[in-house]
Protein backbone atom coordinates (compact mmCIF):
# COMPACT_ATOMS: atom_id res chain seq x y z
CA UNK A 1 0.00 0.00 0.00
CA UNK A 2 2.67 2.49 0.97
CA UNK A 3 4.89 1.55 -1.95
CA UNK A 4 1.96 1.97 -4.28
CA UNK A 5 1.20 5.36 -2.84
CA UNK A 6 4.84 6.43 -3.11
CA UNK A 7 4.97 5.39 -6.73
CA UNK A 8 1.70 7.13 -7.50
CA UNK A 9 2.72 10.32 -5.77
CA UNK A 10 5.77 10.52 -8.01
CA UNK A 11 4.05 9.60 -11.27
CA UNK A 12 0.81 11.54 -10.85
CA UNK A 13 1.80 14.37 -8.50
CA UNK A 14 -0.52 13.09 -5.80
CA UNK A 15 -0.62 15.18 -2.64
CA UNK A 16 -2.23 15.09 0.83
CA UNK A 17 -2.15 11.34 1.39
CA UNK A 18 -3.94 10.90 4.72
CA UNK A 19 -4.93 7.59 6.28
CA UNK A 20 -8.25 8.46 7.90
CA UNK A 21 -8.62 5.09 9.55
CA UNK A 22 -7.35 1.59 8.72
CA UNK A 23 -8.98 0.79 5.43
CA UNK A 24 -9.64 4.35 4.21
CA UNK A 25 -7.03 6.62 2.69
CA UNK A 26 -7.64 9.91 0.95
CA UNK A 27 -5.44 11.63 -1.58
CA UNK A 28 -5.67 14.67 -3.78
CA UNK A 29 -4.72 14.81 -7.43
CA UNK A 30 -4.80 17.42 -10.16
CA UNK A 31 -7.74 17.58 -12.48
CA UNK A 32 -5.83 16.90 -15.70
CA UNK A 33 -4.35 13.58 -14.55
CA UNK A 34 -7.28 12.42 -12.42
CA UNK A 35 -8.84 10.20 -15.05
CA UNK A 36 -5.52 8.54 -15.80
CA UNK A 37 -4.94 7.93 -12.12
CA UNK A 38 -8.38 6.37 -11.73
CA UNK A 39 -7.73 4.15 -14.72
CA UNK A 40 -4.39 3.06 -13.26
CA UNK A 41 -5.98 2.34 -9.89
CA UNK A 42 -8.75 0.34 -11.48
CA UNK A 43 -6.66 -1.67 -13.92
CA UNK A 44 -3.33 -2.21 -12.17
CA UNK A 45 -3.87 -1.70 -8.46
CA UNK A 46 -7.10 -3.60 -7.94
CA UNK A 47 -9.42 -0.72 -6.99
CA UNK A 48 -12.12 -2.05 -9.24
CA UNK A 49 -15.23 -0.82 -7.46
CA UNK A 50 -16.46 2.75 -7.61
CA UNK A 51 -18.54 3.19 -4.45
CA UNK A 52 -19.81 6.66 -5.20
CA UNK A 53 -18.89 10.03 -6.60
CA UNK A 54 -19.84 13.28 -4.91
CA UNK A 55 -18.75 16.90 -4.49
CA UNK A 56 -17.88 19.09 -1.52
CA UNK A 57 -18.46 22.81 -1.92
CA UNK A 58 -15.54 24.67 -0.35
CA UNK A 59 -17.00 28.12 -0.90
CA UNK A 60 -14.37 29.76 1.33
CA UNK A 61 -11.52 28.33 -0.73
CA UNK A 62 -13.30 28.92 -4.03
CA UNK A 63 -13.38 25.40 -5.40
CA UNK A 64 -15.42 22.21 -5.51
CA UNK A 65 -13.76 19.00 -4.41
CA UNK A 66 -14.94 15.97 -6.32
CA UNK A 67 -14.63 12.78 -4.28
CA UNK A 68 -14.28 9.42 -5.99
CA UNK A 69 -14.51 6.56 -3.50
CA UNK A 70 -12.83 3.41 -4.79
CA UNK A 71 -12.69 0.03 -3.12
CA UNK A 72 -10.27 -2.83 -3.47
CA UNK A 73 -11.88 -6.19 -2.80
CA UNK A 74 -8.56 -8.04 -2.58
CA UNK A 75 -7.05 -5.91 0.19
CA UNK A 76 -10.46 -4.73 1.49
CA UNK A 77 -9.36 -1.12 1.58
CA UNK A 78 -10.93 2.05 0.28
CA UNK A 79 -9.22 4.89 -1.45
CA UNK A 80 -10.80 8.28 -1.84
CA UNK A 81 -9.51 10.39 -4.71
CA UNK A 82 -10.12 14.13 -4.32
CA UNK A 83 -10.01 16.44 -7.32
CA UNK A 84 -10.33 20.20 -6.94
CA UNK A 85 -12.22 21.98 -9.69
CA UNK A 86 -13.13 25.59 -10.20
CA UNK A 87 -16.48 26.76 -8.80
CA UNK A 88 -17.36 29.23 -11.48
CA UNK A 89 -16.82 27.12 -14.59
CA UNK A 90 -17.19 23.71 -13.02
CA UNK A 91 -16.21 21.01 -15.46
CA UNK A 92 -14.57 17.61 -15.22
CA UNK A 93 -13.85 14.77 -17.60
CA UNK A 94 -16.47 12.11 -17.47
CA UNK A 95 -15.51 8.69 -16.13
CA UNK A 96 -18.51 6.82 -17.45
CA UNK A 97 -16.12 4.94 -19.73
CA UNK A 98 -14.31 3.56 -16.66
CA UNK A 99 -17.36 2.68 -14.57
CA UNK A 100 -20.74 2.68 -16.25
CA UNK A 101 -22.62 3.61 -13.08
CA UNK A 102 -20.82 6.94 -12.93
CA UNK A 103 -23.35 8.43 -15.36
CA UNK A 104 -25.99 8.56 -12.63
CA UNK A 105 -23.71 10.33 -10.18
CA UNK A 106 -22.65 12.73 -12.89
CA UNK A 107 -26.28 13.53 -13.70
CA UNK A 108 -26.86 14.34 -10.04
CA UNK A 109 -23.72 16.48 -9.82
CA UNK A 110 -24.71 18.36 -12.93
CA UNK A 111 -28.19 19.12 -11.68
CA UNK A 112 -27.50 19.86 -8.05
CA UNK A 113 -24.03 21.45 -8.20
CA UNK A 114 -23.80 22.63 -11.79
CA UNK A 115 -20.70 20.60 -12.65
CA UNK A 116 -20.50 19.74 -16.34
CA UNK A 117 -19.30 16.35 -17.60
CA UNK A 118 -19.02 16.63 -21.35
CA UNK A 119 -19.95 13.38 -23.04
CA UNK A 120 -21.72 11.78 -20.11
CA UNK A 121 -25.01 10.17 -21.17
CA UNK A 122 -28.18 12.20 -20.52
CA UNK A 123 -26.35 14.67 -18.32
CA UNK A 124 -28.40 17.63 -19.56
CA UNK A 125 -31.76 15.98 -18.77
CA UNK A 126 -33.75 16.70 -15.64
CA UNK A 127 -32.87 14.30 -12.87
CA UNK A 128 -34.72 15.13 -9.64
CA UNK A 129 -35.78 18.70 -10.27
CA UNK A 130 -38.13 19.48 -13.11
CA UNK A 131 -38.30 23.01 -14.40
CA UNK A 132 -35.71 24.31 -11.94
CA UNK A 133 -34.81 27.90 -12.77
CA UNK A 134 -32.61 28.92 -9.85
CA UNK A 135 -28.92 28.22 -9.26
CA UNK A 136 -28.03 24.58 -8.57
CA UNK A 137 -29.41 24.07 -5.06
CA UNK A 138 -26.53 22.22 -3.44
CA UNK A 139 -24.23 25.21 -3.93
CA UNK A 140 -23.75 26.92 -0.63
CA UNK A 141 -24.75 30.34 -1.89
CA UNK A 142 -28.26 29.00 -2.48
CA UNK A 143 -30.41 29.93 0.50
CA UNK A 144 -32.88 27.12 0.83
CA UNK A 145 -34.86 28.69 3.68
CA UNK A 146 -35.36 31.88 1.73
CA UNK A 147 -36.47 29.95 -1.36
CA UNK A 148 -38.83 27.92 0.80
CA UNK A 149 -40.45 31.00 2.29
CA UNK A 150 -40.85 32.47 -1.17
CA UNK A 151 -42.42 29.44 -2.79
CA UNK A 152 -44.33 27.60 -0.09
CA UNK A 153 -46.61 28.99 2.59
CA UNK A 154 -46.68 27.94 6.20
CA UNK A 155 -49.72 26.63 7.94
CA UNK A 156 -51.05 29.08 10.49
CA UNK A 157 -50.44 28.26 14.08
CA UNK A 158 -47.00 26.76 13.60
CA UNK A 159 -44.65 27.82 16.35
CA UNK A 160 -41.23 26.83 17.54
CA UNK A 161 -40.23 25.93 21.06
CA UNK A 162 -36.74 25.85 22.45
CA UNK A 163 -36.62 22.41 24.09
CA UNK A 164 -34.20 23.44 26.81
CA UNK A 165 -36.32 26.41 27.91
CA UNK A 166 -39.52 24.42 27.60
CA UNK A 167 -38.16 21.68 29.85
CA UNK A 168 -36.74 24.09 32.40
CA UNK A 169 -39.84 26.22 32.69
CA UNK A 170 -42.79 23.99 32.04
CA UNK A 171 -41.99 20.31 32.41
CA UNK A 172 -39.47 20.44 35.25
CA UNK A 173 -39.93 23.86 36.87
CA UNK A 174 -38.62 22.83 40.29
CA UNK A 175 -35.45 21.21 39.09
CA UNK A 176 -33.41 24.37 38.88
CA UNK A 177 -32.38 23.90 35.24
CA UNK A 178 -28.73 23.86 34.33
CA UNK A 179 -27.48 26.96 36.04
CA UNK B 1 -64.87 9.32 -25.34
CA UNK B 2 -66.84 11.89 -23.44
CA UNK B 3 -68.18 14.26 -26.04
CA UNK B 4 -71.21 15.52 -24.18
CA UNK B 5 -69.30 17.85 -21.88
CA UNK B 6 -69.23 21.46 -22.92
CA UNK B 7 -65.97 22.80 -24.22
CA UNK B 8 -64.29 25.44 -22.18
CA UNK B 9 -62.09 27.86 -24.07
CA UNK B 10 -60.07 28.69 -20.98
CA UNK B 11 -58.41 25.27 -20.88
CA UNK B 12 -55.00 25.05 -22.50
CA UNK B 13 -56.01 22.44 -25.06
CA UNK B 14 -58.86 24.48 -26.43
CA UNK B 15 -57.59 25.18 -29.94
CA UNK B 16 -56.59 21.65 -30.92
CA UNK B 17 -57.89 19.67 -33.86
CA UNK B 18 -60.76 17.23 -33.45
CA UNK B 19 -58.52 14.13 -33.26
CA UNK B 20 -56.24 15.73 -30.69
CA UNK B 21 -59.07 17.04 -28.56
CA UNK B 22 -60.19 13.50 -27.88
CA UNK B 23 -56.87 12.79 -26.24
CA UNK B 24 -57.31 15.50 -23.62
CA UNK B 25 -60.05 16.52 -21.30
CA UNK B 26 -61.93 19.31 -22.97
CA UNK B 27 -63.99 20.31 -19.97
CA UNK B 28 -63.64 21.26 -16.38
CA UNK B 29 -64.38 18.65 -13.71
CA UNK B 30 -67.97 18.30 -12.65
CA UNK B 31 -69.24 17.74 -9.15
CA UNK B 32 -71.21 14.62 -8.37
CA UNK B 33 -74.62 15.04 -6.82
CA UNK B 34 -75.64 12.96 -3.84
CA UNK B 35 -78.69 10.78 -4.28
CA UNK B 36 -81.95 12.59 -3.65
CA UNK B 37 -83.44 9.87 -1.42
CA UNK B 38 -81.56 9.94 1.87
CA UNK B 39 -81.85 6.22 2.45
CA UNK B 40 -80.20 5.51 -0.88
CA UNK B 41 -77.45 8.00 -0.17
CA UNK B 42 -76.87 6.43 3.26
CA UNK B 43 -76.68 3.01 1.66
CA UNK B 44 -74.27 4.31 -0.94
CA UNK B 45 -72.10 5.85 1.76
CA UNK B 46 -72.16 2.57 3.66
CA UNK B 47 -70.96 0.78 0.53
CA UNK B 48 -68.21 3.33 -0.10
CA UNK B 49 -67.07 3.18 3.52
CA UNK B 50 -66.79 -0.60 3.56
CA UNK B 51 -64.91 -0.82 0.27
CA UNK B 52 -61.94 1.47 0.58
CA UNK B 53 -59.81 0.48 -2.34
CA UNK B 54 -56.58 2.41 -2.08
CA UNK B 55 -54.34 3.39 -4.95
CA UNK B 56 -51.13 1.38 -4.69
CA UNK B 57 -48.86 4.33 -5.31
CA UNK B 58 -46.40 4.75 -2.45
CA UNK B 59 -45.65 8.43 -2.79
CA UNK B 60 -43.25 8.79 0.10
CA UNK B 61 -41.98 7.22 3.27
CA UNK B 62 -45.50 6.44 4.49
CA UNK B 63 -45.58 3.55 2.07
CA UNK B 64 -43.27 1.60 4.38
CA UNK B 65 -46.02 1.54 7.00
CA UNK B 66 -48.60 0.35 4.48
CA UNK B 67 -46.68 -2.86 3.89
CA UNK B 68 -47.09 -4.31 7.40
CA UNK B 69 -50.64 -2.99 7.36
CA UNK B 70 -51.52 -5.40 4.57
CA UNK B 71 -49.98 -8.43 6.27
CA UNK B 72 -51.50 -10.80 8.79
CA UNK B 73 -50.62 -8.95 11.97
CA UNK B 74 -52.61 -5.79 11.28
CA UNK B 75 -54.71 -6.96 8.32
CA UNK B 76 -56.33 -3.96 6.71
CA UNK B 77 -58.29 -6.19 4.35
CA UNK B 78 -60.85 -6.95 7.07
CA UNK B 79 -61.82 -3.28 6.89
CA UNK B 80 -62.30 -3.44 3.16
CA UNK B 81 -58.97 -1.86 2.33
CA UNK B 82 -57.38 -3.39 -0.75
CA UNK B 83 -54.65 -2.05 -2.99
CA UNK B 84 -55.52 -1.36 -6.61
CA UNK B 85 -53.01 -0.73 -9.39
CA UNK B 86 -54.72 2.12 -11.24
CA UNK B 87 -56.49 5.30 -10.18
CA UNK B 88 -59.50 4.20 -12.20
CA UNK B 89 -60.28 1.41 -9.76
CA UNK B 90 -59.47 3.08 -6.46
CA UNK B 91 -61.33 5.50 -4.25
CA UNK B 92 -58.76 6.35 -1.57
CA UNK B 93 -55.42 7.97 -2.27
CA UNK B 94 -53.02 7.64 0.64
CA UNK B 95 -50.31 10.29 0.43
CA UNK B 96 -47.55 8.73 2.50
CA UNK B 97 -45.38 11.45 3.90
CA UNK B 98 -43.48 14.19 2.12
CA UNK B 99 -44.25 15.17 -1.46
CA UNK B 100 -41.47 16.46 -3.60
CA UNK B 101 -42.47 18.73 -6.46
CA UNK B 102 -41.72 15.94 -8.93
CA UNK B 103 -44.02 13.55 -7.07
CA UNK B 104 -46.68 16.23 -6.63
CA UNK B 105 -47.14 16.44 -10.39
CA UNK B 106 -47.80 12.69 -10.50
CA UNK B 107 -50.04 12.90 -7.43
CA UNK B 108 -52.17 15.57 -9.10
CA UNK B 109 -52.39 13.54 -12.28
CA UNK B 110 -53.35 10.36 -10.42
CA UNK B 111 -55.84 12.15 -8.21
CA UNK B 112 -57.59 13.71 -11.17
CA UNK B 113 -57.82 10.34 -12.88
CA UNK B 114 -59.66 8.78 -9.96
CA UNK B 115 -63.41 8.56 -10.36
CA UNK B 116 -66.47 9.42 -8.37
CA UNK B 117 -66.37 10.01 -4.67
CA UNK B 118 -62.69 9.93 -3.85
CA UNK B 119 -60.95 10.47 -0.55
CA UNK B 120 -57.43 11.49 0.39
CA UNK B 121 -55.64 10.42 3.55
CA UNK B 122 -52.43 12.28 4.36
CA UNK B 123 -49.97 10.33 6.48
CA UNK B 124 -47.37 11.96 8.60
CA UNK B 125 -46.57 15.50 9.62
CA UNK B 126 -45.06 16.53 6.29
CA UNK B 127 -48.37 17.12 4.47
CA UNK B 128 -49.53 19.17 7.45
CA UNK B 129 -46.77 21.75 7.81
CA UNK B 130 -43.69 20.46 6.06
CA UNK B 131 -42.47 18.24 8.87
CA UNK B 132 -38.77 17.65 8.99
CA UNK B 133 -38.42 18.90 5.41
CA UNK B 134 -39.76 22.34 6.33
CA UNK B 135 -36.73 24.07 4.88
CA UNK B 136 -36.31 21.93 1.78
CA UNK B 137 -36.43 23.55 -1.63
CA UNK B 138 -38.04 20.51 -3.17
CA UNK B 139 -40.86 19.43 -0.83
CA UNK B 140 -44.21 21.10 -0.37
CA UNK B 141 -45.38 22.22 3.01
CA UNK B 142 -49.16 22.08 2.91
CA UNK B 143 -50.70 19.32 0.85
CA UNK B 144 -54.22 20.71 1.02
CA UNK B 145 -53.22 23.67 -1.10
CA UNK B 146 -52.73 21.31 -4.03
CA UNK B 147 -55.33 18.56 -3.56
CA UNK B 148 -58.19 18.38 -1.05
CA UNK B 149 -57.41 16.23 1.98
CA UNK B 150 -60.10 14.45 3.98
CA UNK B 151 -58.13 12.98 6.85
CA UNK B 152 -54.72 13.70 8.34
CA UNK B 153 -52.89 11.06 10.35
CA UNK B 154 -49.96 12.69 12.06
CA UNK B 155 -46.75 11.04 13.12
CA UNK B 156 -43.39 10.36 11.56
CA UNK B 157 -44.38 7.71 10.39
CA UNK B 158 -47.63 6.67 12.08
CA UNK B 159 -47.60 3.04 13.13
CA UNK B 160 -49.95 0.53 11.47
CA UNK B 161 -52.29 0.59 14.47
CA UNK B 162 -52.72 4.31 13.92
CA UNK B 163 -53.41 3.71 10.26
CA UNK B 164 -56.12 1.22 11.21
CA UNK B 165 -57.62 3.81 13.54
CA UNK B 166 -57.44 6.32 10.70
CA UNK B 167 -59.22 3.93 8.34
CA UNK B 168 -61.99 3.49 10.90
CA UNK B 169 -62.24 7.26 11.32
CA UNK B 170 -62.49 7.67 7.55
CA UNK B 171 -65.25 5.07 7.44
CA UNK B 172 -67.15 6.99 10.09
CA UNK B 173 -66.71 10.23 8.18
CA UNK B 174 -67.89 8.69 4.92
CA UNK B 175 -70.97 7.20 6.54
CA UNK B 176 -71.83 10.62 7.95
CA UNK B 177 -71.42 12.11 4.50
CA UNK B 178 -68.65 14.52 5.52
CA UNK B 179 -66.07 13.48 2.89
CA UNK B 180 -66.67 15.80 -0.02
CA UNK B 181 -63.08 16.28 -1.17
CA UNK B 182 -63.93 15.63 -4.80
CA UNK B 183 -66.63 18.28 -4.84
CA UNK B 184 -64.38 20.73 -3.01
CA UNK B 185 -61.81 20.20 -5.74
CA UNK B 186 -64.37 21.04 -8.39
CA UNK B 187 -65.65 24.11 -6.61
CA UNK B 188 -62.17 25.55 -5.97
CA UNK B 189 -60.62 24.18 -9.16
CA UNK B 190 -59.02 27.46 -10.19
CA UNK B 191 -57.45 28.01 -6.78
CA UNK B 192 -56.01 24.49 -6.66
CA UNK B 193 -54.76 24.76 -10.22
CA UNK B 194 -53.06 28.10 -9.54
CA UNK B 195 -51.32 26.67 -6.47
CA UNK B 196 -50.20 23.62 -8.41
CA UNK B 197 -48.84 25.62 -11.29
CA UNK B 198 -46.94 27.89 -8.92
CA UNK B 199 -44.73 25.03 -7.76
CA UNK B 200 -44.92 22.63 -10.70
CA UNK B 201 -43.03 24.75 -13.15
CA UNK B 202 -42.65 22.20 -15.93
CA UNK B 203 -46.34 21.74 -16.73
CA UNK B 204 -46.41 19.47 -19.74
CA UNK B 205 -49.79 17.82 -19.19
CA UNK B 206 -53.41 18.90 -19.66
CA UNK B 207 -54.93 21.20 -17.11
CA UNK B 208 -57.36 18.54 -16.01
CA UNK B 209 -56.29 14.90 -16.35
CA UNK B 210 -59.52 12.93 -16.36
Amino acid sequence: MNSMLERLSKEFRVTDIIERHPGLTTLTVDKDVAETLLRELRDREGYTHLNFMTAIDYIERGHFTLVYMLHNYATKSSLSVHVNIDRVNAEMTSIHTLWAQAWTYQRELHELWGIDFPGSPRVEEDFCLEGWDEIPPMRREFDTVEYCERTFTNREGRGTVNPREHMAEIIFPNRGGDK
Amino acid sequence: MIKSLSTDATLANAGLSAEEQDLFSNARPTAYEPYSIKAVEDFANWCRANSLWILAFGTGCGAIELRPLMTARFDANRFGVAGRPTPRQSSVFIIGGYSSVKTLKRIVRSYEQMQGPKFVIALGICPVNGGMYWDSYNTIKRLDQYIPVDLYITGCMPRPEVLVAGALELKKMIKEGRCDGANRYVENFDWYKANQKKVIKKWDMPDYNW
